[in-house]
């Protein structure tokens, strides 16, 4: 009795918290008809989607449009109406190179070598990320105890902010920080880990994927569950071996998730900035300086701030993930139509 | 109770709207700032005191990281949304973005006397007051006298050179274990002094800047060798890239340094942090064969030219400026003066520490002995396209990257390029 008076009191609330909305929508409706009668049923999407186009257009598709012209100007003024043009001199200048693969013979060496080893690190990341997310995730879909506590041990880093994660690694791995503590303990040597540039690299790529693996074993996570049990039952049945039950039904239906973890990963790791520079500072030297952080250097940290330059390189990242993406859609495309 | 309610919401009113009307005829101003040691405290002092005398003006002490000073505050100011006043360290860089006090002040006489020379640094090319020193400094080796009398070694004496250092911190680091015998601040700033002193003009005779020459090329050896052979660690220098700077101050108050290449800022956090653990001693600027030299510098609060109150900022800034205000500002903070009167006169420092007071005694002594090709650089406007370029590239050469003489290439293309971006209008 109590709870049937419960009911019809959260009914009479949601009833009242509901009437601005019947109001406001009871309102706008003649207003939606009027333009309904006017463009037609069929252009009608459009102006619901009016309000997400503008932001969209606003803060995204102007900026880019915005940068670009930036890219075509010289001199250290904020304001693109006060910097002279100067066409694609940026261009020609971050371009300038006798041979493209060594670096040091551009004349912006340091943009060359922010590609090198943006290369390294997405080629090294993104392939331990998506084997050891889909290692992950295998271990995670099958019963074993205490499932739901490992799945969330396995997705926290992806909740802390990557300034928090790399000052955590970086007190972990300094000279006097806990991992040389421990080396110590054991009887070795301390080791300076952010002297050498191989041990920068291989701690950039490790710590970027500790913190971002959990978002990644998710997606894949996701994907084995929709998985249909009966396909394993039959390969079960059949005595199929379980090494050709990965191969065979496993991977081929996970491969639309593992796209996308691909792409996403790929697209990630060539905006890397922010947990690197906080737990290297891109050296050794130039070791870990990778594309966006020159980015930032060239256009705010040099006392003559170039934000044409800066440009024109943001220019080439944005070409370079738009290549990834169109690579994603024709790839996903085609195996639809297979 | 009708007629007492009326007559309460009435009053209230009546309060409500003069208390509105008074907060609304207070000008607020912003001031950015950045600490090195207790500087903001003794700021905040002198501001509550001046708000007191002047209950038309508020002024809140935006406290800022140094970084900011350096990267974000540049970029505010060319949008024309920077704050109303600012302590700064790119003294002739942003001198664009500066106020003209000069209409606002009655006794532009006091400020051209007290602050004659450093008027000069803020604005190069003209006569303007934009503000005056929070600080002067001058850069500068630190020793840890207790290692060196543990380790049964001789600090080398007056006249002493680098290579002299070098050889008796290694003494010193080897016979304690002590990890890094000698750390320098990763800033071009700090390497220029002693460039200098090894012969660097850092100009050309026609005044252009030409940062690569024999003498710099001897002292960029000299760090180069370090690197390698331990007496400094790659750890500080080697550990980032680009222009960023690193102190070893730390490392240096846990007693993991025997010297530290650096400069009086640091005298107020060592009397802090390390007080009597050991003898931190400021010792002379080793010599070359050119001078005995460090740089000066320092950092000046200005009067920023998008302020909406110039006349208050003026009024402000004129009263922060008097000798009195000064005198109890830079005795607690233990910063040299950047007011001549007082300069010449002394400061009445508040520490008893024999440490600090000797260092504070080393480097004012200092500032008779620092090259004219010191104070040029200082003055120039440019002159961090220079530093950048100096310790970004010399860097690359330490860790590998590049040789010496490609990095002596790229430091000269890297100048030449900033300035004529510069230039480009």
């Amino acid at each position: 009795m109590a709870q049937q008076s419960d009911q019809t009191t959260g009914d009479r609330l949601a009833s009242l918290a509901g009437a601005p909305v019947r109001l406001l929508f009871r309102a706008l409706d003649p207003l939606f008809t009027a333009i309904q009668r006017g463009i037609g049923t069929k252009r009608m999407p459009w102006i619901f989607l009016l309000p997400n186009l503008v932001f969209f257009g606003l803060f995204v598709i102007l900026p880019l449009f915005i940068n670009f012209f930036y890219s075509l100007t010289g001199g250290t003024q904020l304001y693109l109406t006060d910097r002279p043009f100067i066409g694609t001199e940026q261009y020609g200048y971050l371009l300038d190179c006798e041979a493209f693969t060594d670096p040091q013979t551009c004349r912006e060496d340091r943009f060359w070598k922010g590609i090198y080893n943006t290369l390294v690190f997405i080629f090294f990341q993104v392939t331990f990320m998506v084997l050891f997310s889909l290692i992950t995730a295998l271990i995670l879909n099958r019963e074993i105890r205490a499932r739901g506590f490992f799945r969330a041990v396995f997705f926290f880093p992806v909740l802390l902010s990557p300034v928090v994660v790399a000052l955590i690694w970086k007190w972990i791995l300094l000279r006097d920080g806990i991992l040389n503590a421990f080396l110590v303990s054991i009887g070795l040597d301390k080791i300076l880990f952010f002297v050498s540039p191989e041990w920068s690299m291989f701690w950039a790529i490790f710590v970027s994927i500790w913190a971002h693996m959990g978002f990644y074993t998710l997606i894949l996570l996701a994907g084995l569950q929709a998985i249909p049990p009966d396909l394993y039952e039959a390969a079960e049945m059949d005595g199929t071996s379980k090494e050709r039950v990965f191969w065979r039904i496993t991977l081929p239906l996970l491969w639309p998730n593992m796209l996308v973890v691909i792409v996403l990963a790929l697209i990630k790791g060539v905006q890397i900035f922010d947990e690197v520079f906080v737990l290297t500072g891109g050296g050794p030297g130039t070791a870990t300086q990778f594309i966006v952080q020159y980015i930032y250097n060239t256009g705010f940290t040099n006392q003559v701030q170039n934000f044409g330059l800066a440009s024109a390189a943001s220019v080439v990242l944005g070409v370079a993930l738009f290549v990834l993406t169109m690579a994603q859609l024709a790839a996903t495309r085609r195996k639809d139509d297979v | 109770m009708t007629g007492t309610f009326k007559r309460l919401v009435g009053t209230s009113a009546l309060a409500l709207a003069f208390s509105a009307g008074s907060a609304l005829a207070q000008t607020e101003l912003r001031m950015t700032w950045y600490n090195d040691g207790i500087e903001g405290e003794v700021m905040q002092g002198l501001l509550d005191r001046f708000e007191e005398a002047n209950p038309d003006i508020s002024v809140v002490l935006d406290v800022v990281p140094y970084k900011a000073i350096i990267e974000s505050l540049p970029v505010q100011l060319a949008a024309g949304e920077g704050p109303d006043l600012a302590r700064v360290t790119d003294l002739g860089g942003l001198s664009q973005y500066y106020l003209d006090m000069t209409p606002f002040i009655s006794d532009t006489e006091y400020w051209q006397t007290s602050f004659g020379p450093f008027l000069k640094w803020l604005d190069p090319d003209g006569d303007a007051i934009n503000g005056f020193m929070t600080q002067l400094t001058v850069t500068g080796p630190y020793v840890n006298k207790t290692l060196f009398e543990q380790a049964g070694v001789e600090m080398p004496g007056d006249g002493a050179t680098w290579d002299d250092y070098a050889t008796a911190v290694n003494e010193v680091a080897e016979k304690l274990e002590i990890p890094i015998p000698m750390a320098w601040d990763r800033s071009g700033h700090r390497v220029s002094g002693p460039a200098i002193a090894m012969g660097a003009k850092m100009f050309d005779a026609e005044g252009n800047p030409a940062l690569v020459d024999d003498g710099l090329k001897a002292m960029a050896q000299r760090l180069y060798d370090w690197h390698q052979d331990g007496t400094m660690s790659k750890e500080l220098w080697g550990s980032v890239s680009g222009s960023t700077y690193l102190g070893a101050n730390e490392d240096f108050a846990n007693a993991q340094v025997v010297m530290y290449m650096s400069g009086s800022w640091q005298i107020p956090q060592f009397a802090e942090t390390i007080g009597d653990a050991f003898d931190w001693w400021a010792v002379p600027a080793p010599c070359g064969p050119a001078a005995c030299t460090g740089m000066p510098g320092g950092a000046a609060l200005v009067g920023l030219a998008g302020t909406e109150h110039p006349e208050e900022v003026a009024k402000l800034m004129d009263w922060l400026a008097q000798e009195e205000q000064l005198a109890e500002f830079y005795g607690k903070t233990l910063f040299i003066p950047g007011h001549l009167g007082l300069a010449e006169g002394g400061v009445s420092f508040d520490t008893q520490d024999p440490r600090a007071q000797h260092a504070l005694e080393t480097f004012a002594g200092a500032v008779p002995a620092i090259s004219p090709v010191a104070f040029d650089l200082q003055g120039y406007t440019n002159n961090r396209v220079m530093f950048n370029a100096l310790i970004s590239r010399l860097n690359e050469a330490i860790v590998g990257e590049l040789t010496l003489d490609e990095a002596y290439e790229r430091m000269t293309d890297d100048v030449t390029k900033e300035l004529a971006e510069k230039e480009r209008q």
